[in-house]
Parts: structure tokens; C-alpha cells; sequence
């Protein structure tokens, strides 16, 4: 529902009443082939919010070429129509009668179960702040502008020139923390938590399009604390860009051409100036204005920062049931945190839904399409225009005059956009009107628009594979633009290879997999558990299998989160409801030692002290968790007060003596990350050491504290602990992986010899105790687990996902889903959230009694084949078995699983005899194909 | 005021965040209204070029 805004929320949790605004598009999106007419002929230039004003758009316009909507609309504020009466071209102009200058504002009344916000965040302004010139000096720009300067979508087509005078930039600079961690010009004390990241990027990015570019990055701490990015930052250090930690007091003009000049302190402690052509302010994020005025209207607790606050152990509930969040609204956080939040929003919003699941929607059923037996191929052919995308290059009407004379092409319609609305509709009634029983649409690539062609054709009645897209755009007119007779040409060829297959295609009958509502957990962690109780409580038994004697896993070793919220209560709560719950087996001292199967039908062996079990399962979440790095340097085992940071806690709890009466503490961070053996972040262990740090000196502040330290990542709302640390008298020292501190113990005293970069000269602390911030690596489980259920690990032992950004919680086999430190170092809150997604992700399995699969699989001719069996090894998938063609006949035959085959075609190609063939693939299909392109 | 609790959520925002909540609910049989505030889904991240640390395309 674009363009509506939620005016009021009342009711409760499984009964919401909700008031929507609609606002007027002033557009007909039924009717809008989004063609650009309009936008063409408009006479209103406004700057473009998309490329952040630095271009303009017109008063109709598209946010972005890839919108979802794919439909214009009037920006009402400068349309002259809609304002004075005056213009109205758009409206004579629109081939599509689409424009509705009377479109009016509607309220909209609906009841929902359960609610989601996610508003977001807006991006830090930093006009106005004079020392850092933004709005003064034309080459300072915010690293969003800079991100449309790199797009090949954005104002200079992925250009990187500056934009007083179009010089290309030579010289760049990032500056970190605008708008974040900075009370004076921003008011924020936050961590924006991705901006390090996004300057890294953004430099890269940059370095590959300008030779010879030279990148410098002015910064306090970088924050390099999420999956791949501290190899990331790695890279960029190889790559030359040079890192100064300093934080740049103000801007000025170098000179008239437009350069800009600053001093900043090296690393040395030497000043320095420097001269760029183009300097990049690395803005933070800020609460959305919609979404503080939501929470203000509901009512939700804010943080002083603006976002709103939850529960480490609930982290995406509010305070009013049945209305959840994500995303940056409760705090600022990147892309894949947000898409876990969003999925275990979900999974929260459905679980107490889900007596009412389908109770609105309908579980999709397969259907093989009209029967075509002894019809006569009747092949219809739709070209698409693609705006001017194709019709620009290729002569589009010749085209159409040239497939109507392919043989058995019945019907050949060109349009405008044939992927909008209005064609699918023109599609749908030409099946059913012209009897058509094949279609070719020469359009775009199938990998983005086969799929809605194929829903087409079902909802005509037609087999969804009697169709074949003819790539006329990627493959014709985007890459021979220049030569329009030899692009038509080649379409026209493309077309005739299309048509020929087409008409030896054949409907394929849907396969489907039966899915068992059970589940399978492994891991009896705080992940594990949650992920148990997610589906548990939507009805689904689970199988909860531990491999210790006890529920808890490592949160059994923790205290407090960052909040100071106590873990064991959370971790007690959470073993008694497991232990409790009637469709939750927990398997202690179990391992699953062997595993079969596929999506909606894995069978699993669980093996205990005495007793082995087989389990049937539609799905699988691993949650095997990390465990702490044992120490090897800084002299750890030598002394009894050198800990780790978990033996500290323990020892702190029950007022050890070494501690109680302990004056000088040390904490060294980094120990086991960040190293070139693990060259990762553990992300907790900073604000863990900083909130140690903090009880110390608020026991007794006569302490001395000192944090040795790489990078303080308090990323986010953690930043306040490091700013209190500081204020309570902590001393904060850096150091280089290079001049690593050295740990000093004779007889009974402890001494840390660090570097000092300003004075470049050992010192020497004087410790009772020493705490190491121990890394975390992945649990050994886990790798026998990948190798059972053939799921891969990252280089450092992790689980590997199926994509680091946009699909966190799942693996590229599907129904096996991820969560916890399994999958990378985490702190609870986000341990917690994960763990609900995964139970999201599985339910989107679970709550189908069928799964369809793709019907490209491989069939076997019985009458052609002779089983000898070169298909079964080469099966990549071992889909592929021999059996007795009878019971007890000696005569073998060859079976495909029809689930398990993957349609690769390596059994077609293999079989000596063409007995085996892929759905749509045959070789009569590909050959038929390969006779029309040499035609 | 109606009995029985109704199989369908909204969710308020058309990032990415919110239209990766409205895909898991819908896929998981209920009936999701997607309201987003602009004319057009996308949120954020439609205004990226690539993002880290696979430099994949954002859109």
C-alpha cells in the first residue's frame, strides 16, 4: 500500500482496528504502464530526493527506475496543474489515459492480529555545522551524495567527478563520525554503526573506477565488527588507502579551483595538513520523524536518542502486545541485522496468530494446466518495447512482421511494457481467446521476469512450462546499441531459436514434496531454545538435540548483557518453558550423527548413551554455538591473576580476593581476534571489557583501570558505556598489532609493557590483575555437522549462510536454517533475534502441508534405456537409483528422485543411448534450437 | 468487535526491514498489508550503489 501513512491504531493483540491515509497519486496505477511519457514532456524540474537533490526529477516522476510500484506519480507540491490550473500536458500526453488530476485522499479501515513497525531511520544532516563547510564548499559532500556519485543509476552515471567543476577526483577523503559519537555539533552520542563500513566500501568502490586515486580515511576507532569486514578493512589497507586516527577539527578552501584544506595530527602526533579535491562526510543515522511520532502516538518507550527500546531477550517486542519492531527504528544497525530483526518480528507476530493461519489466504495449490493433447501448436509471440530499452535499437514492428511468418506462430502482440499490469491481462485473455498453448515473450532476461510470465500462463489455464523468453534487451539491444540493422538481425534470430524450441516443449506435471511438520534444533543454547519455543508454540513438535548434560550453552557463563539486564533469570525461564512444553523432546547428550533428506523431508539419526533414533524433520536449525579462545600469549597460565574476561566475571561475582582488594587492573583487547590466524572481530569483547572497567571503578574509584586497546568498538547505544568509562577515570590506551603489549610476571608481581605513540616509548603498568578479552571461535561441532548435512563453513569455522546481506539465517540448501554464534560472535540480544528468524524462515516451510518444486527435473525413457548405470555416478545430487523392475525380478531399471534431482542435465549428457532427458531441455528441444540458429 | 483473532499483520514501512517481514508472514500464510509512506518500496537501500562486503549490486 504505497503512498499511505497509518492515521490511528486501537485494539489489541489479535484484534488491531487500524485507520490508513491513502494519498493521492494522481496517477491510475491500473491503467500506468509506466512508459515516461509524461515525465518526458513535463515542464516542472525538481530536485531528486533519490540522488539527494544533486540532479532533478519532474513533478510526475518514478522513484527509481527498479520501483516497486512500477508507476509514475504527481508530486502534488509542484505539479503547475494541481497548483494553478495551468499545464496538464501529461494528461493529453499519456498513451494510457492513466493520469487523475481529481484523485482524492482516502481513509482506509482494516482489522490485522498483529502489527510490525519498521519506519526506519533518516539519514544525519550536517548543513548548518560551519567547521565542516557542507552547505559552504561544493566538494563536500555527505557519503550518500557520494554513494550516487558511485551509482551507475546516479546523477553522473558512475562517474566519479567532483561537483563544483566536473574535474575528476584525484584526491578523496572520508571523514568519519559526522553526526555520530559527537555531542558538540551533532547532539548524538551514538555509534552509527555502519558508517566505517560504508566509507570502506564507498573507497573501494571509488579506487576501481579513478587510476590512481589516493584515499585517506580520517577516523577514532574503526568499526569493522560484522562477518567479512575486518578482511574487508584488511583489503582496503592492501589496496592503499591510508587510515589516520583523528578526528578533523574544520574545513577550508585551499584555493580558488574548489580544493579543499585540512590539518589533522598523525599517528605520530605530528601535525599535518593535507589538500583534496573532494572530501566525503560519513553521516550517521537518526530516529525517522514518522516513527518517533508512532511511537509517540502508541505511546512506545524512546531512548533519550530517539529509537525505541526493547528487551535484550525480547528484542524486537514493544511494550503493548502484539505490535512488533525492527530495523533501524530501535537503533542503528546495517542490513543483514535489520533483515533478522524483520524476520524475527515476523516470527513473533505470527506465533500468537497462528490458530488463525490461512484463515485469510489460501495454501497455493499445484495445478498441471489445461490438457493439450491433440491440439494443434498454436504458439503466440509478445514483444516488449521495454520503454525505449528495445524499441530504441531494434526495429520492433519488423520483428512482429517477421514472427507472424515463423512457422505455427498463431498470434504475434507488441507492447509497451509487457511485464505491467495491463499486458499480463492482455496475455491472459489472448491464451484463452487465440487457443493458444505455447508463448514466447521476447523481452527482458528470464533470471528477473520468467517467473511472472509463468504465473500468466497459469492463471490462464496453460502449463507454466509451454513458455520460453526470448532475451532481446540484455543480449540485443543493451550491448549492440550502436548498430541498430545487425540488432534487429540478431533479435530476429533469437526470436526464431525461441519459436523452434517452443514448440517441442511439453507440459511438465508439478512435483511436490509432502512436508513434515516436525522440526529438528540443534544446540540447547539461549539460540537453540528460543528457536525450539518459536515453533513449539505455532504448533510444531520440535526435536531439541544437546550435546552436554545441560540447557543453557555459553550464556550459562554470562551475567549481564550491556544493559545490565541479568542472563541467568532470562536463561532459567527459558530451560523450565523447554523442559515444559509438551511438543519440545529434548535429546541431552545427543549428536546427530548421520542426515538425509531434503526440504520438507529430512530424516536424521540421533545418537545418546545407549540408544540411536532416526527422526523425520521438514526442517533443521543449527545452533551449535562458539566457545572462548584459550589463550596462548600474554603469559596466560603463568599467573593465577591473569584471566580471561570469563574467569574475571566469575571471580568478580564471588568476590575473589584478586579482585576485592585489587588496586591496578589491565585489560587487553584483541587476544585471538583480529590476528592473522583469526583475522575477525568478536564483537562483544570491547563493550564487555569497558563494562568490567566500569564496575571496578564504580565499586571503588580509587582504581586504576586501563584498557589496551586496537579499535573500542561500542558500536551503536554501546558507545554511552565508553563514553561513562571514560568520565569514571578509565584509561583508554591504544595499540598496534605490531607492538602488541608484552605481559611481564616475576614472582608474585605483574607488570604489561605497552608502546606510547606519542612519546615512542615503552612503559611499563603495574597490574594485580590482568584480564585477557579472549576471542570467540566457533564451536568443533560444528564442522561435523556441516559435513553431515553438507552445509558449508566459512574460513574461520563459522557457518556460511546463504548470503551475508540478505539471507543471514538460511543456507543455500533449503530448509536448513542458522542462528547464533554458530554463525558469528554476537551479544544476546542479537543471539536472541536470530533465533527467531530462523523460526520465521522455517515456517515458511512448515506451514505448507506441500512445497511445489520446479518441474525441470530429469525423466527416464524407459524404452530407450538399458540401465547401465553411468547416470548413477555422475549425479552430483544422488538423485538417481537402480531397482528391481518387479519384486524379485533380476531385471534392474533406472528411478530419478524427483525431489532431489536438481535438473542439471549432467545424466542427459551422459547416457549413450538419450534415454535420460531434462524437462525443457531435451535434445530434440536444444537441437530443434541450435537447427533454427544456424537456419 | 469480532471473536476470533484476524490472520492478517501490517507492517508499517517498506524497507528492507519491512519487506522482509511482510515476505516471511505472507509465505507463511497470512495476509499482510505492506504500508509504506512514499510511492514506492525500497526504503534505504534502494539509494545504495553496492553494498559491503560482497560489493553485490543493492537493488
Amino acid at each position: 500500500m504505497p503512498l499511505t501513512s497509518v492515521d490511528r491504531i486501537q485494539g489489541e493483540l489479535g484484534q488491531f482496528h487500524v485507520t490508513l491515509r491513502e494519498h493521492p497519486r494522481y496517477v491510475d496505477s491500473q491503467k500506468c504502464i509506466a512508459c515516461g511519457e509524461c515525465a518526458q514532456n513535463c515542464p516542472e524540474r525538481v530536485p531528486d530526493e533519490l540522488n539527494e537533490g544533486i540532479n532533478e526529477r519532474k513533478a510526475i516522476f518514478l522513484q527509481y527506475a527498479q520501483a516497486v510500484p512500477l508507476k509514475y506519480q504527481i508530486d502534488a507540491d509542484h505539479c503547475q496543474k494541481l497548483r494553478s490550473g495551468k499545464c496538464g500536458i501529461c494528461e493529453k500526453i499519456c498513451p494510457a489515459g492513466a493520469i487523475r488530476f481529481d484523485d482524492i485522499e482516502r481513509l482506509i479501515s482494516l482489522w490485522v492480529g498483529s502489527i510490525i513497525l519498521a519506519p526506519g531511520h533518516r539519514t544525519f544532516d550536517p548543513s548548518g555545522v560551519r567547521t565542516w563547510g557542507y552547505d559552504v564548499f561544493p566538494n563536500v559532500v555527505t557519503s550518500i551524495e557520494f554513494e550516487r556519485y558511485l551509482a551507475s543509476s546516479g546523477p553522473t552515471e558512475g562517474k566519479l567527478v567532483r561537483p563544483s567543476d566536473g574535474k575528476e577526483v584525484k584526491r578523496l577523503a572520508f571523514l568519519q563520525c559526522v553526526g555520530s559519537r559527537d555531542y558538540n555539533k551533532a547532539s548524538h552520542g551514538y555509534c552509527s554503526s555502519v558508517c566505517c563500513m560504508t566509507s570502506l566500501k564507498e573507497a573501494m568502490i571509488a579506487l576501481d573506477q579513478v587510476e590512481g586515486l589516493e584515499v585517506s580515511i580520517f577516523f577514532m576507532d574503526m568499526r569493522t565488527h560484522g562477518k567479512g569486514f575486518e578482511r574487508y578493512y584488511e583489503r582496503a589497507r592492501s589496496r592503499g588507502v591510508r587510515f589516520h586516527r583523528c578526528r578533523v577539527h574544520s574545513l577550508e578552501p585551499a584555493n580558488e579551483q574548489g580544493d579543499i584544506y585540512f590539518r589533522f595530527i598523525t599517528d605520530e602526533g605530528k601535525q599535518a595538513h593535507g589538500e583534496f579535491d573532494l572530501v566525503v562526510l560519513s553521516v550517521g543515522m537518526e530516529p525517522s520523524r514518522q516513527g518517533v511520532a508512532l511511537a509517540e502516538s502508541l505511546g512506545l518507550h524512546l531512548s533519550g536518542d530517539g529509537f525505541s527500546v526493547t528487551s535484550s531477550f525480547a528484542p524486537v517486542r514493544t511494550s503493548i502486545p502484539g505490535i512488533y519492531i525492527c530495523g533501524t527504528f530501535s537503533g542503528p544497525k546495517d542490513i543483514p541485522q535489520s533483515i533478522i530483526q524483520a524476520s524475527a518480528a515476523a516470527a513473533e507476530a505470527m506465533i500468537p496468530l497462528a490458530d488463525a493461519r490461512y484463515s485469510l489466504t489460501e495454501q497455493p495449490e499445484s495445478a498441471p494446466g489445461r490438457d493439450i493433447r491433440g491440439e494443434e501448436t498454436r504458439i503466440g509471440v509478445f514483444i516488449c518495447h521495454c520503454g525505449s530499452n528495445v524499441a530504441s535499437v531494434i526495429d520492433v514492428e519488423a520483428l512482429a512482421e517477421y514472427a507472424a511468418t515463423l512457422p505455427q506462430v498463431a498470434h504475434v502482440e507488441r507492447s509497451l511494457f509487457a511485464c505491467s499490469e495491463d499486458s499480463q491481462q492482455i496475455l491472459r485473455d489472448l491464451i484463452v481467446e487465440k487457443k493458444l498453448n505455447r508463448v514466447v515473450v521476447a523481452a527482458c532476461t528470464p533470471r528477473t521476469h520468467e517467473h511472472l510470465f509463468q504465473e500468466t500462463l497459469k492463471s490462464a489455464g496453460l502449463n507454466e512450462y509451454l513458455f520460453e523468453m526470448a532475451n532481446i534487451r540484455n543480449q540485443v539491444s543493451w550491448v549492440h546499441a550502436a548498430n541498430p540493422e545487425a540488432a534487429t538481425a540478431k533479435a530476429r534470430d533469437i526470436l526464431r531459436m525461441s519459436v523452434a524450441k517452443v514448440a517441442l516443449l511439453e507440459p511438465l506435471d508439478p512435483v511436490t514434496v509432502t512436508v513434515n511438520p516436525q522440526a529438528l534444533v540443534v544446540g540447547g543454547g539461549v539460540a537453540g531454545m528460543v528457536a525450539a519455543l518459536g515453533l513449539a508454540e505455532q504448533g510444531f513438535p520440535v526435536h531439541l538435540v544437546e550435546k552436554s548434560g545441560q540447557l543453557g550453552g555459553n550464556a550459562r557463563h554470562l551475567f549481564q548483557t550491556w544493559r545490565g539486564e541479568p542472563i541467568q533469570d532470562f536463561v532459567d525461564q527459558l530451560v523450565t518453558r523447554v523442559k515444559e512444553h509438551t511438543l519440545i523432546t529434548v535429546h541431552m547428550r545427543g549428536q546427530v550423527t548421520q542426515a538425509e533428506g531434503f526440504m520438507g523431508s529430512y530424516r536424521s539419526t540421533i545418537t545418546k548413551p545407549h540408544c540411536t533414533t532416526a527422526m523425520d524433520h521438514g526442517v533443521a536449525i543449527f545452533a551449535m554455538g562458539g566457545q572462548a579462545y584459550k589463550p596462548e600469549e600474554y603469559s596466560y597460565g603463568q599467573s593465577p591473576r591473569i584471566l580471561t574476561a570469563l574467569e574475571f566475571d566469575k571471580l568478580h561475582l564471588v568476590g575473589d580476593e584478586r579482585i576485592k582488594h585489587g588496586r591496578d587492573f589491565v585489560f587487553i583487547q584483541c587476544v585471538g581476534s583480529r590476528v592473522p590466524e583469526r583475522p575477525y572481530c568478536s564483537r562483544v569483547c570491547c563493550t564487555h571489557s569497558i563494562q568490567s572497567a566500569i564496575a571496578l571503578k564504580d565499586e571503588e574509584p580509587g582504581r586504576n583501570v586501563y584498557v589496551l586497546y586496537r579499535d573500542i568498538r561500542s558500536f551503536g547505544q554501546r558507545e554511552e558505556l565508553y563514553k561513562k568509562a571514560r568520565e569514571l577515570g578509565v584509561i583508554f590506551i591504544n595499540y598496534d598489532l605490531h607492538q602488541k603489549p608484552v605481559v611481564r610476571v616475576q614472582d608474585a608481581d605483574l607488570s604489561v609493557v605497552a608502546w606510547d605513540h606519542v612519546l615512542h616509548d615503552p612503559f611499563s603498568i603495574r597490574a594485580d590483575v590482568v584480564v585477557l578479552a579472549a576471542a570467540i571461535v566457533p564451536h568443533p561441532e560444528v564442522r561435523d555437522l556441516a559435513r553431515i548435512y553438507r552445509i558449508p563453513v566459512d574460513e574461520d569455522g563459522f557457518l556460511q549462510e546463504a548470503h551475508v546481506k540478505l539471507r543471514p539465517v538460511d543456507f543455500a540448501s533449503e530448509g536448513l536454517f542458522l542462528a547464533g554464534l554458530a554463525h558469528y560472535p554476537k551479544p544476546i540480544e542479537e543471539v536472541v533475534s536470530q533465533a527467531l528468524a530462523a523460526v520465521a524462515r522455517a515456517t515458511t516451510v512448515l506451514s505448507n502441508r506441500r512445497i511445489e518444486l520446479d518441474s525441470i527435473k530429469a525423466r527416464v525413457n524407459e524404452a530407450a534405456c538399458d540401465a547401465c548405470a553411468l547416470c548413477l555416478d555422475v549425479c552430483p545430487y544422488h538423485a538417481i537409483t537402480m531397482e528391481p523392475i518387479a519384486d524379485g525380478e533380476a531385471k534392474q531399471r533406472i528411478r530419478v528422485n524427483l525431489t532431489r534431482c536438481k535438473g542439471c542435465g549432467i545424466c542427459q549428457a551422459t547416457c549413450p543411448k538419450d534415454a535420460i532427458n531434462v524437462g525443457g531441455f531435451t535434445y530434440r528441444q536444444l537441437s530443434a534450437q541450435v537447427r533454427a540458429a544456424l537456419s | 468487535m469480532l471473536l476470533e483473532k484476524v490472520g492478517s499483520v501490517m507492517v508499517v514501512g517498506g524497507g528492507i526491514a519491512g519487506v522482509q517481514a511482510a515476505l516471511d508472514l505472507a509465505n507463511s500464510g497470512y495476509y499482510v498489508y505492506l504500508v509504506e509512506r512514499s510511492g514506492a518500496i525500497g526504503g534505504s537501500m534502494a539509494r545504495l550503489s553496492k553494498t559491503y562486503p560482497t560489493n553485490d549490486c543493492s537493488m
